[in-house]
């Protein structure tokens, strides 16, 4: 499992720029990240490759964060690769909550970060079927 | 707990006679001394004997915050400025300020009144009284200086702001009673954890004094659970003489107008009737024994019940409920009544909002709307944009019931509200023309 870092934030200029500040200042590097966006306010999940860091600063400086738990999938990076982990999926009766790729420059592999409604279950179906996860270390280092 | 036994266990009828000889000689007094009366009782066809009993006020003409703003500054004082010890003024946010000066007897009857309100909730001379009202021309700093000193408690006169210092002394210096707006002591409580203290360990407070702006019986539930303190209402107007028109005994159950020396009446605002037992409408006062500038049946634009029945704690003093609102803070959303203190009420139910908001009033075409931004707290944040709709949504459901229009409801991030180090401001009107 990694962890993913979400901030709730007002939909409007500055918003975005003071959060990305604030980790760029403590040196964090973003790895993946995706907007959920509503007309007032927005929320931005972010893997980061310090994840417990991040959380940290971010709310010394007040911002509304908080972090969880999400599955990092690798998805072979060619047709049908992600359809095959919906699959594994859909048949155990797992939600997928949200979910949101990103490809690195030195693999081959994409990967998937997966919001689940029983995110237990799904792990250990995944890995049963011989899905790898991937860890929060294994994402410091890409 | 009683400061002046006597005055504040009168019996009804006790009150009534008391009340009736101060009416009688007040009438006499500003009939020969303010031509301003004089005038309105002409208009009124009343003279000064036609007063006889308390019951005989109603005869009396209205006096208005226009009147005060017409004599501006003096013309209404009743005395020589020889005669004048101190002048408060109000902040005059909507025009001139309005300017009250005190003879050396108001002062004295204002402190009265201040050192019964501090010790009905259980002040006493052993009490360390951290008094974060501003000091100046706002009359809640000295207000509760002078009731304090006269208490016997050790004042502390912190005056507002400086958040920072609050906290300092409050656990240094270890006041027992605070005094200040509920809005300010709920950020006092926020702020003292986020300098990483435990306000219910680290400040020894046990009496919470709190006024200047209407708050709700949920808001004094969040108070007393953050500092662990018993919350009392105070209320009072510059006008009147400030803090100390009425106070909230133990029994918390309505603040009690000490009527020996403000005589009040609620009246409905359109007609100038007086109401009936147990209705709303707006309160109205009668300065029995002030010299400096006297007021007859003044109308405050607070809207309130009044409760004559005996309280548990022996008073007959009539005890006002919550006021609902300023009459002039009531919003007109298409034509609906709305109190701030309607929504604050239904804030404070969920346990997912902190104590501060802002109505913003806006208009679409032609329609006024309300938006409500609710600030969440730090817990109920979610990486999920469905259970932060939900809760949005609830909210907004909440807030239409109880107020029977429809609103927005925005909900903003921790900590983005602007906090006030005195009087809440917590409506924008973005409206424009009006």
């Amino acid at each position: 499992m990694i962890k993913q870092i979400s901030i709730f934030m007002k939909n409007e200029p500055g918003r975005l720029l003071k959060v990305t500040k604030i980790l760029a200042d403590s040196g964090i590097d973003i790895r993946a990240l995706t907007v959920a966006e509503t007309a007032d306010f927005g929320i931005l999940r972010l893997i980061v490759n310090e994840p417990d860091k991040a959380y940290r600063v971010l709310k010394e400086k007040e911002i509304a964060v908080v972090e969880h738990d999400v599955l990092g999938v690798e998805v072979n990076d060619r047709p049908g690769g992600l359809a095959r982990i919906a699959e594994i999926l859909n048949n155990e009766g797992i939600n997928i909550e949200y979910m949101y790729a990103f490809v690195t420059k030195s693999h081959e592999k994409a990967y998937v970060v997966l919001r689940l409604d029983d995110l237990e279950k799904g792990k250990k179906i995944l890995e049963k079927k011989g899905i790898r996860l991937v860890t929060t270390e294994e994402l410091s280092e890409i | 707990m009683y400061w002046n036994k006597e005055a504040e266990t009168l019996k009804p009828d006790e009150l009534k006679r008391l009340q009736g000889k101060r009416l009688r000689k007040l009438v006499k007094y500003v009939y020969d001394r303010s031509a301003l009366y004089r005038n309105k009782f002409k208009e009124a066809g009343i003279k000064p004997a036609d007063i006889k009993e308390i019951s005989d006020i109603t005869k009396l003409p209205y006096t208005t915050k226009q009147d005060l703003r017409d004599n501006y500054p003096f013309n209404m004082f009743c005395v020589p400025m020889e005669e004048i010890v101190r002048i408060h003024a109000s902040s005059g946010t909507t025009g001139k300020p309005t300017v009250v000066g005190y003879t050396r007897n108001d002062i004295d009857m204002w402190t009265e009144a201040m050192a019964r309100t501090i010790v009905a909730p259980g002040g006493s001379k052993k009490d360390i009284l951290h008094n974060a009202y501003g000091y100046g021309l706002f009359t809640g700093g000295l207000g509760f200086h002078y009731g304090g000193e006269r208490v016997g408690c050790a004042v502390i006169p912190v005056s507002g702001g400086n958040t920072k210092r609050q906290l300092l002394l409050l656990k240094d210096f270890g006041g027992t009673i605070l005094s200040c707006t509920p809005s300010y002591s709920i950020y006092l409580a926020e702020a003292a954890v986020n300098e990483g203290m435990d306000p219910k360990e680290d400040f020894k407070l046990r009496v919470g004094i709190f006024g200047a702006e209407p708050w709700s019986n949920a808001m004094r539930k969040r108070i007393e659970d953050a500092l662990d303190i018993k919350a009392t209402d105070v209320y009072g107007l510059s006008e009147i003489c400030g803090p100390g028109v009425a106070q909230e005994c133990e029994e918390q159950a309505g603040a009690h107008i000490w009527s020996d020396h403000f005589y009040p009446e609620v009246i409905d605002p359109n007609t100038g009737e007086q109401v009936g037992e147990g209705e709303q409408g707006e309160l109205v006062f009668t300065t029995l024994t002030k010299e400096g500038i006297p007021l007859i049946r003044y109308r405050t634009r607070d809207l309130t019940v009044l409760d004559h029945e005996k309280c548990a704690c022996g008073r007959y003093h009539p005890r006002m409920l919550r006021i609902r609102g300023r009459s002039d803070d009531m919003l007109i959303i298409r034509g609906v009544n709305v109190f701030p203190s309607q929504i604050e009420h239904v804030l404070m139910k969920f346990s997912d909002f902190a104590a501060h908001y802002l109505l913003v009033l806006g208009k679409k075409g032609p329609l006024d709307t309300l938006t409500v931004k609710a600030e969440v707290t730090p817990e109920v944040i979610s990486d999920k944009v469905k259970d932060m709709m939900k809760l949005k949504a609830a909210l907004k459901s909440e807030l239409e019931q109880a107020l029977g229009i429809s609103i927005d409801v925005e909900l903003v991030e921790p900590g983005t509200i602007p906090r006030s180090e005195g009087k809440a401001v917590r409506i924008k009107d973005e409206r424009g023309d009006l």
